[in-house]
């Protein structure tokens, strides 16, 4: 089926089989690999993405029912010339990762649980990114990241 | 995945008949796609292979709005999860129904999920889900039941039969069912009905494969919630192996229509615990004109369990659930409203 995906501003025109996952077409035909493949069952949230700016799961998401949508990935947040997103910035300074792995998909989850509004308190963080797993467990640096970046983004 | 046609649908009459234009005698059904987060799950791990999948997206502006008036509350069914536990009048006038959203997935599912979609989410049991299992009525009719001897600790100890004893995951449901919820349906044939909400899943009975009373093709387009004076003090108590992100062990909805300690009415619904979406008729019972305390609470507890039938490694289920319900109970009785 040919369809047209408009990620990270670029719109892109490809022909699928109608069983390919949003998750496959990023990383297989758009060599756009920083979306990561967990578990492929939408039960870890590394190939957590924004639609139309809400956070989904690229795993569970039909390349075909992405059409439309504005698609951001991990790749759209800052461009080769330009300093880092203030979310990347405050994971990198608090070391909020060891193999990494997760932590694209922690990232684009970081950054919309705080426009959500659900980044208020570190209770209200750990729920609100109870998606995402950190098998290094990570976890207590990735809330420190996120109360960090949190005043920049809303001021951003 | 199996392969299948797809076919994104532009409005509900498209979606109906490409439906029936998709569905033949030996096949299993066509579906259709909303959030897609138990069903492309479900294709994944190769439980269900339909041979077309119809996106239903489009319909979004059909039906999937919220509003809440005198009458009650009006949900779409194509209203994502995320926009419903957040909406002020939900939060506001029928706070279990906020809760029993938000505690249910995790942000991201339910920015994807439909309220429609999550009242149809299949049991998670772990025989239905693993293919490589022979044994399971719901997955293979006469096959038998692997979890009966086997693995049962999550599955249901009330309205099961010997077929089946899958319990059915979901929160939201068992908001619907105690809050004597409407369903609106669309039906292929042209037409649309409306059927209580707690008739619109089956008892396994001996043919846990037949789930619901949905007819061949026919879409759930909203819910109606009437309003009541219980809705306001109510609450969903989720209790789980993890503090998110997971199914309820056990789980009750409570609402309550106080005249100072008495019980003018209260719905009560039971999640984690049952073969389809709960209400407690007996419990209600219990407790309607009586004083509300830890002593009748109980008594309504117990007769919630009444018809309780274990398996085991569930055999804390019943107990885990009069507990439940006795601290929604007294929680509820105690909310300022």
């Amino acid at each position: 089926m040919d369809i047209r995906l408009t990620v990270n501003g670029t719109e892109h025109a490809l022909s699928v089989d109608v069983r390919t996952t949003l998750l496959d077409a990023l990383r297989e035909r758009l060599e756009l690999t920083g979306t990561k493949k967990g578990c492929d069952l939408g039960q870890c949230g590394a190939c957590t993405v924004l639609m139309d700016g809400r956070r989904v799961l690229a795993c569970f998401t039909l390349a075909v029912a992405a059409e439309g949508a504005a698609i951001t990935t991990i790749e759209g947040l800052a461009g080769d010339d330009e300093p880092l997103h203030p979310m990347q910035q405050a994971f990198l300074e608090n070391d909020a990762y060891q193999c990494g792995y997760c932590t694209p998909g922690q990232i684009m989850s970081a950054i919309a649980c705080v426009q959500e509004g659900y980044a208020e308190t570190d209770e209200q963080i750990r729920e609100y990114m109870s998606g995402n797993l950190c098998r290094c467990a990570a976890y207590p640096k990735i809330v420190a990241a996120i109360r960090q970046a949190r005043p920049l983004l809303e001021n951003r | 995945m199996r392969p299948f046609d797809y076919e994104p649908a532009g409005g509900t009459e498209a979606a109906l008949a490409a439906s029936a234009r998709h569905a033949a005698p030996d096949a299993p059904p066509p579906q259709y796609l909303a959030g897609g987060t138990n069903l492309l799950d479900l294709m994944k791990i190769g439980v269900m292979h339909p041979p077309a999948l119809i996106n239903i997206g489009a319909l979004r502006g059909a039906h999937g709005g919220i509003e809440a008036d005198a009458s009650g509350l009006r949900l779409g069914a194509l209203a994502h999860m995320a926009e419903a536990a957040e909406h002020p009048a939900i939060l506001s006038d029928y706070p279990a129904i906020a809760q029993s959203l938000q505690q249910a997935a995790n942000q991201q599912l339910r920015n994807m999920a439909t309220l429609a979609g999550n009242v149809l989410q299949r049991t998670r049991c772990n025989y239905f889900r693993d293919p490589s299992w022979d044994a399971c009525n719901k997955r293979r009719p006469g096959s038998g039941c692997a979890a009966k001897e086997g693995v049962n600790r999550l599955l249901a100890v009330l309205g099961v039969s010997e077929a089946c004893i899958a319990s059915y995951p979901g929160d939201f449901a068992n908001v619907l069912a105690a809050f004597g919820a409407e369903v609106g349906l669309a039906s292929p044939e042209g037409g649309s009905r409306r059927i209580p909400f707690e008739d619109l899943h089956r008892l396994p009975g001996d043919t846990p494969q037949i789930e619901t009373n949905l007819r061949p093709g026919e879409l759930i387009t909203d819910f109606h919630v009437p309003a009541g004076p219980w809705t306001g003090r109510s609450l969903y108590l989720k209790v789980r192996d993890r503090a998110s992100f997971a199914f309820a062990v056990a789980s009750a909805v409570v609402a309550l229509d106080l005249a100072g300690g008495t019980v003018r009415e209260a719905r009560i619904g039971l999640g984690g615990l049952a073969a389809k979406p709960w209400r407690s008729h007996e419990a209600e019972a219990a407790l309607r004109g009586r004083r509300l305390d830890e002593s009748t609470a109980q008594e309504a507890a117990e007769a919630a369990f009444a018809g309780a039938v274990t398996h085991g490694e569930n055999d804390f289920k019943p107990e885990l659930g009069r507990r439940t319900l006795v601290r929604a109970l007294l929680e509820a009785a105690e909310m300022e409203v």
